[in-house]
């Protein structure tokens, strides 16, 4: 069967010159990046051109980037590793408060984050399990468009100072660390990065930003951006799963994530997955090189496949479509079907999509991204992904326009509530 | 092989061979073993599990110790997606946990709290399986929905009626719970085990190295893997906010002389004889629940028998509304041997079902199933 895919928000084909570049890493230059000896330096040097490369992507300096098995390790590393930094201000520890564990107590008590309502699970879980700890966390709500307000942002930063009616909890917590998507995975939508990043600047508070599905889409400049930790995934942008990368401001006071050896300055120890750094750095390279045209195309290929359903189609609207998005992204909501059904009919004639977010079984639950930006369940399950990417072809969403009308025309003689919704209108 | 020999010459009905069935698989060797089946007769098939149930809603019913079989385990849905595999054919999980809890659950915990015995099996059937999961089949392209129900569906043509009838294995027949099923439904419907019994299926399974062949059977109710009925509607209604029957009440004769205290009337079945607590010269069983009074009625095996019992939401099967009084053979609970009996309808949805000698344990809350022969004339739930 032809099969066209339009789910590279998911992840991505390994580009055949990073296929290429990585090769020679599983079998002829196998050395541990960390040995002495000649084999091993050759190894060393293949992971810190790739850092050159991965930085070059972002605006960042190479040291400051570090490698991770992924974006959501990187995530994790960022937000634990910033709530369990040393403290560094001063704070009115009571003074017999020597034991460890009323120390961490403290820790975590003092602790403040902001994030937002449409982060991916490895931020929101992450924020989840930090609350359980005793860290407060504020989740911004977002616009229908899926926007965050940079002045909310503001407005929910804590200093931490002292509260007098409740002595044997000496501070409020002070905001340690915000951290705000850069695209979300299922609308494309972009925040706005660099006012939330000038704020936190203001404030002196760490900013992270997941930039899992922006980068190699639209430019990233951690320094424009005002970011001190960002993460990303290699195989988003057509470098391979399993391998990732966390930059890390100099300057910035992080706790690592993991303990070992001394690989990557014992900062993040496990011996170095060479060859899939190296095609991380060889995808970075060919992405900053392609970027912007990778941009044009694509884009102009959106939005052929945006204009040519919402014309084909009746009842459909296009979530978070007046927001700045990335260019591959299109979530289109296709009232009073069941979203998992049109995915399962479109999966049957050759067609590759999204729905929602799939649980551990596979089972389709309601997007929690959706609903945050004012849909009903209902209207939330009937919406679908379509991501496209760099080998979409024209001729490939001549062919989704051709199907997914019919599909959908097909579901909603059948469905229950179309009718109905249909006359409401 | 004889079992080989049977399968190859299955009956094929000629209408489905054209387009795609989906199939309902559980990760069982009963819904496995249709997927081998219908692709041996050359039918484009899809599978589709559902996912019903979230085992981690009420964790204090799940036992520390080695993980026990559950109901939606993700071992199951492994198990069907490895059986689609082997055969090659596209599968999917469906999620259908609301529905399964407001037509399926929610109405089982009401049940037994209003002092019924309610058999969810059919509410998921008709509710569920034939419902929304037969929507969502036709709406990804299938013509109809096959499943591993041990059964068999059809067309009489002087009638142009679809008639529900028995399964060839009379110990495996599973009619008893198909009995709510509409002409729509039957007409979209396939129950390819019907003709076989569960030797041929396991060989079936064999012959065709199904991962699935030597899986052990499920017995229990799906979403109460444990069988302890009482925990699980403690569990659920507290998740749910339901409040139970005011703690504690009287177990009472039939004329009203109370003989013990019990514990919430959703501990107790009609027909019960253990557990009430208390022992009696001669045996006495619960032979009514009377959840406004908070009481459990027990009395002698005598008092447990009655002729006839009236029953609503009637479904007419394999024949329409009759304009007057049926004779049938009915069945009153899964493992009863069905009895001679009247069947006088009052008006559309409720019926008199008058015995010809006394049944014992008529329990309100089960279906009544009315057949004639093999087929499925009706059913309806016992009032």
């Amino acid at each position: 069967m032809n099969r066209v895919y339009l789910d590279y928000n998911a992840t991505t084909p390994v580009e055949p010159q990073v296929l290429d570049a990585m090769l020679p890493y599983f079998s002829a230059d196998f050395a541990n990046a960390s040995s002495i000896h000649t084999p091993g330096q050759h190894a060393r040097a293949a992971i810190e051109t790739a850092r050159e490369q991965v930085a070059a992507l972002i605006g960042a300096r190479p040291q400051d980037v570090v490698f991770t098995s992924g974006g959501t390790e990187s995530d994790n590393h960022a937000i634990f590793g910033a709530v369990n930094a040393p403290i560094t201000r001063p704070i009115n520890f009571p003074t017999n408060s020597v034991e460890a564990r009323e120390r961490r107590w403290l820790i975590s008590h003092t602790r403040h984050i902001i994030t937002t309502v449409i982060e991916h699970e490895a931020v929101l879980h992450t924020c989840q399990e930090l609350e359980m700890l005793g860290v407060q966390v504020t989740y911004l709500s977002v616009d229908r468009d899926g926007l965050i307000d940079p002045e909310s942002v503001r407005k929910a930063i804590q200093s931490g100072r002292a509260d007098p009616n409740l002595p044997e909890a000496p501070v409020l917590p002070t905001t340690t660390v915000i951290t705000v998507m850069h695209a979300n995975n299922e609308l494309g939508t972009v925040q706005p990065l660099e006012e939330i990043g000038r704020i936190a600047k203001e404030h002196k508070v760490y900013f992270h930003t997941d930039a899992v599905q922006s980068a190699g889409k639209i430019p990233i400049d951690v320094n424009e951006l005002h970011v001190d930790l960002l993460s990303l995934s290699g195989h988003k942008l057509y470098a391979p799963k399993g391998v990732g990368a966390l930059y890390v401001r100099t300057g910035t006071r992080l706790r690592q994530l993991l303990y070992g050896g001394h690989h990557q300055r014992g900062f993040r120890p496990g011996t170095e997955n060479v060859a899939g750094i190296v095609g991380l750095g060889k995808a970075a390279e060919i992405a900053r090189h392609s970027l912007a045209s990778d941009a044009l195309r694509i884009s102009t290929l959106r939005d052929r496949l945006e204009r040519g359903l919402l014309e084909r189609v009746p009842h459909v609207h296009v979530n978070g479509g007046l927001a700045p998005r990335t260019p591959n992204t299109t979530n289109i909501m296709f009232a009073g079907i069941e979203g998992e059904a049109l995915v399962i009919a479109l999966d049957l004639k050759g067609l590759a999509c999204s729905v929602g977010a799939a649980c551990s079984s596979g089972a389709v639950e309601p997007s929690h991204v959706l609903t945050a930006i004012g849909l009903s369940l209902e209207e939330a399950k009937s919406s679908l992904r379509f991501s496209l990417g760099r080998h979409t072809t024209e001729s490939e969403i001549d062919f989704a326009l051709e199907i997914i009308p019919a599909a959908v025309a097909q579901l909603r003689a059948l469905s229950p509530t179309y009718r109905k919704e249909a006359t409401a209108r | 092989m004889t079992t080989a020999t049977k399968f190859d010459t299955l009956p094929a009905r000629e209408e489905t061979l054209r387009g795609l069935i989906a199939i309902a698989m559980s990760g069982g060797v009963d819904s496995s073993t249709v997927a081998a089946v219908l692709q041996e007769q050359g039918h484009p098939i899809v599978g589709l599990t559902m996912q019903l149930w979230n085992q981690r809603r009420l964790p204090e019913l799940q036992g520390d110790g080695p993980k026990q079989h559950r109901c939606c385990s993700l071992d199951d849905v492994y198990d069907a997606k490895r059986v689609a595999q082997h055969l090659n054919f596209p599968h999917y999980v469906v999620n259908f946990e609301e529905q399964f809890e407001q037509r399926v659950v929610r109405p089982f915990v009401d049940q037994y709290l209003a002092g019924r015995t309610p058999i969810a099996c059919t509410n998921c059937n008709t509710d569920v399986k034939f419902e929304p999961l037969l929507r969502m089949a036709r709406q990804i392209g299938a013509e109809r929905l096959a499943t591993g129900h041990y059964a068999r569906i059809r067309k009489n043509e002087q009638t142009g009626r679809w008639e529900l009838l028995r399964a060839r294995d009379d110990s495996k027949d599973q009619s008893y719970f198909l009995w709510g099923l509409s002409q729509e439904q039957l007409s979209r419907s396939e129950f390819p085990l019907g003709e076989l019994n569960k030797e041929e299926v396991r060989a079936l399974a064999r012959r065709t190295n199904l991962p699935v062949a030597e899986k052990p059977e499920s017995m229990e109710l799906c979403f109460v893997p444990s069988g302890n009925y009482v925990q699980f509607i403690q569990a659920y209604s507290r998740d749910a906010g339901i409040s139970l029957t005011a703690g504690e009440g009287e177990i009472v004769t039939e004329d009203g002389a109370v003989v013990g205290h019990h514990n919430g009337v959703h501990n107790f079945t009609v027909g019960q004889r253990k557990g009430l607590g208390f022992s009696a010269g001669k045996p006495l069983y619960v032979i009514s629940l009377d959840p406004e009074k908070n009481r459990v009625v027990v009395g002698d095996d005598d008092s447990l028998r009655a002729s006839s019992c009236e029953v609503t939401g009637l479904n007419w099967v394999s024949c329409e509304l009759p304009e007057k009084p049926l004779r049938a053979r009915v069945k009153i609970r899964h493992k009863h041997e069905p009895a001679d009996a009247t069947v006088a309808p009052l008006d559309s949805t409720t019926a008199r079902v008058t015995f010809d000698a006394p049944q014992r344990a008529i329990t309100p809350g089960q279906g009544a199933v009315f057949y004639d022969e093999d087929r499925v004339l009706g059913g309806a739930w016992i009032r």
